[in-house]
């Protein structure tokens, strides 16, 4: 089996998120970049566990610059067997899932895996473009996934619940918690992480129909309203009368 | 040139999201001085009742592979029906349906999309839609280019409003595929608004000490009407079902009123719940981090606080 997992780099959860002063640019200085976790935890976990029980192979896949290769080396040491760069600058969904798919569509995966969003942008947009564009089935949110022969099933997570389906290979699908744990790479993944193959590519020209014009923090909360332990009454009055959400 | 809005139902009953999205929708509509139509797939009871939001004419196509969710044949259905109705905004709801839908029909109709709208278009200078971007922690502002354009709404962005009659349900036919995904079995909650659509949350920590100890929590939000909630710890630790885990990594919900019992409030915690509209954290360590994003808060212990605001709840309720 043959599984491709989409990887991005996103600022690390904890970091403090600020802009250029004209709102364009996210300021990158003193920040920590990491592979998007959901990526990470699930899309590439799930994929090793898979081709470990069952033979075949786990590429990762990027869009980004050669300063992405720090967390390009991290997926090769967490076990991938290769990877792939596509060489520029990610310029939202769009654009990455156009780059993806050109690659992809020389090639035969059997599986394309990634996280259920980045913790940056949030769009959850990048696999169904992508399987679109690659005319496969798409499953979103998926916290289970099987693979028996050529048949996949997948447990993904709706409103309120789970919807168990089955469909078969190739699939594009996106992952979400309960589908893997985490691996921390050991010293011999790292190690062997470094020689393992990194392939440049050039990417095609793409024209994005939405362009991000400048991001806005929010307005600082007041400062929390105190009440007294007795104080409950007043509360659920707050919440009526001030909040207006009761 | 209409705005096409798609309102989900799930099990032929319409969801609270497709209200919002046809308030949403019609709102656009208003804006751009056109006409709001609203299509409906597979079997759905009351369609003709969006009509009560605001949309003017009402769509369903009836076929029974569309009872059941397939991304492929939901996206070709809708696709033919925006270009049958003439339609150039398509609103959707960003939901576990529509996150699978809009980026596969951002390729269908050529249309630039924006996932996660966290308020409506400003249309004086193009079609800029806003959204919550870096987990709540900033709003990024997108510029729509394309003639056709697509816009998924968050759940409670928008509350859903009432306004003209309902509506005759008209037929319409369009390419309808056989599902190449085939939905074996759905495990639903039953008899609980689910935690994304929820306007009242009322969510527990470690706090708790032990899962036996829930009863107040459920207490608490069974008088509200509220939906339950947890934090990772307790559902890792198998307190409390994964459903329910709300922050980065398990849902992310914006609901109008979230109230944290013993939950410190981690900043992963945080990236979840952030953009709720009012928050109210109830802790006895007067430093968790959660009271710096909180609107009203109590310091004392929730086994002592709780079961009281349970009492003024009953009480305000008898007395309204």
């Amino acid at each position: 089996m043959k599984v491709l997992v989409c990887i991005s780099k996103t600022p690390d959860t904890t970091a403090k998120i600020s802009f250029s002063n004209d709102g364009k640019d996210f300021q990158a200085d003193g920040v920590q970049f990491i592979l998007n976790p959901y990526d990470e935890w699930f899309a590439l976990v799930r994929g090793l566990e898979l081709t470990e029980s069952q033979g075949g192979t786990v590429t990762v896949i990027n869009v980004g610059l050669a300063d992405n290769d720090t967390v390009i080396r991290k997926a090769l040491a967490i076990g991938a067997q290769d990877a792939v760069r596509i060489n520029k600058a990610p310029e939202g969904a769009w654009d990455v899932a156009q780059q993806l798919a050109a690659y992809i569509k020389g090639q035969s995966y059997d599986l394309v895996l990634l996280g259920k969003e980045t913790i940056d942008y949030n769009d959850s947009e990048v696999g169904a473009i992508l399987a679109e564009l690659l005319d496969m089935p798409f499953i979103s949110y998926a916290n289970k996934l099987d693979i028996q022969g050529t048949t996949a099933t997948v447990n993904r997570e709706i409103e309120g619940g789970t919807e168990i389906m089955e469909a078969s290979l190739p699939l594009v699908i996106s992952c979400a918690q309960g589908m893997a744990e985490q691996r921390i790479p050991n010293m011999k993944g790292i190690m062997t992480s470094k020689s393992k193959p990194l392939n440049v590519v050039e990417p095609i020209s793409v024209e994005s129909p939405t362009v991000l014009l400048r991001h806005e923090l929010p307005p600082a909360r007041k400062s929390v309203h105190l009440l007294a332990p007795e104080d409950t009454d007043e509360l659920v009055r707050l919440l009526h009368e001030e909040a207006k959400v009761i | 040139m209409s705005v096409i809005i798609f309102a989900e139902a799930v099990e032929g009953k319409l969801k609270k999201s497709a209200f919002e999205a046809v308030t949403y929708g019609r709102k656009v509509a208003d804006l751009m001085g056109t006409a709001c139509k609203t299509v409906t797939l597979g079997a759905v009871e009351n369609a003709g009742e969006l009509g009560t939001y605001g949309a003017q004419e009402v769509y369903n196509v009836n076929d029974s592979a569309l009872n059941t969710f397939d991304s492929q044949v939901y996206a070709a259905a809708l696709a033919d029906a925006f270009t049958q109705l003439g339609g150039s905004i398509l609103i959707l709801s960003h939901s576990a349906i529509g996150k699978s839908l809009t980026g596969r029909l951002s390729v269908k109709l050529n249309a630039g999309s924006v996932s996660g709208a966290s308020g409506l278009p400003d249309v004086t200078t193009g079609f800029v839609v806003p959204k919550s971007v870096y987990s709540g922690k900033a709003t990024a502002f997108y510029n729509i280019t394309s003639e056709n354009k697509i816009v998924s709404v968050m759940g409670n962005a928008i509350k859903s409003e009432k306004s003209g009659n309902v509506v005759e349900v008209k037929d319409l036919s369009v390419a309808v595929a056989q599902p190449k995904v085939k939905v074996i079995e759905r495990k639903t909650v039953s008899g609980v608004v689910p935690l994304p659509e929820a306007s009242l949350v009322v969510s527990a920590g470690r706090g708790m000490k032990e899962p036996s100890n829930w009863g107040i929590i459920e207490e608490l939000a069974a008088q509200l009407g509220a939906t339950t909630a947890c934090s990772r710890p307790v559902s890792d630790s198998g307190w409390r079902p994964h459903h329910e885990h709300v922050g980065q990594t398990g849902i992310a919900i914006r609901p109008n009123l979230y109230i944290a019992i013993g939950i410190s409030g981690a900043i992963q915690h945080l990236a979840g719940v952030n953009n709720s509209r009012v928050i109210v954290v109830i802790n006895k360590d007067p430093e968790a981090p959660f009271f710096k994003a909180a609107d009203y808060g109590i310091v004392g212990d929730l086994f002592e606080v709780v079961p009281r605001l349970i009492e003024s709840v009953k009480k305000f309720k008898s007395s309204h």
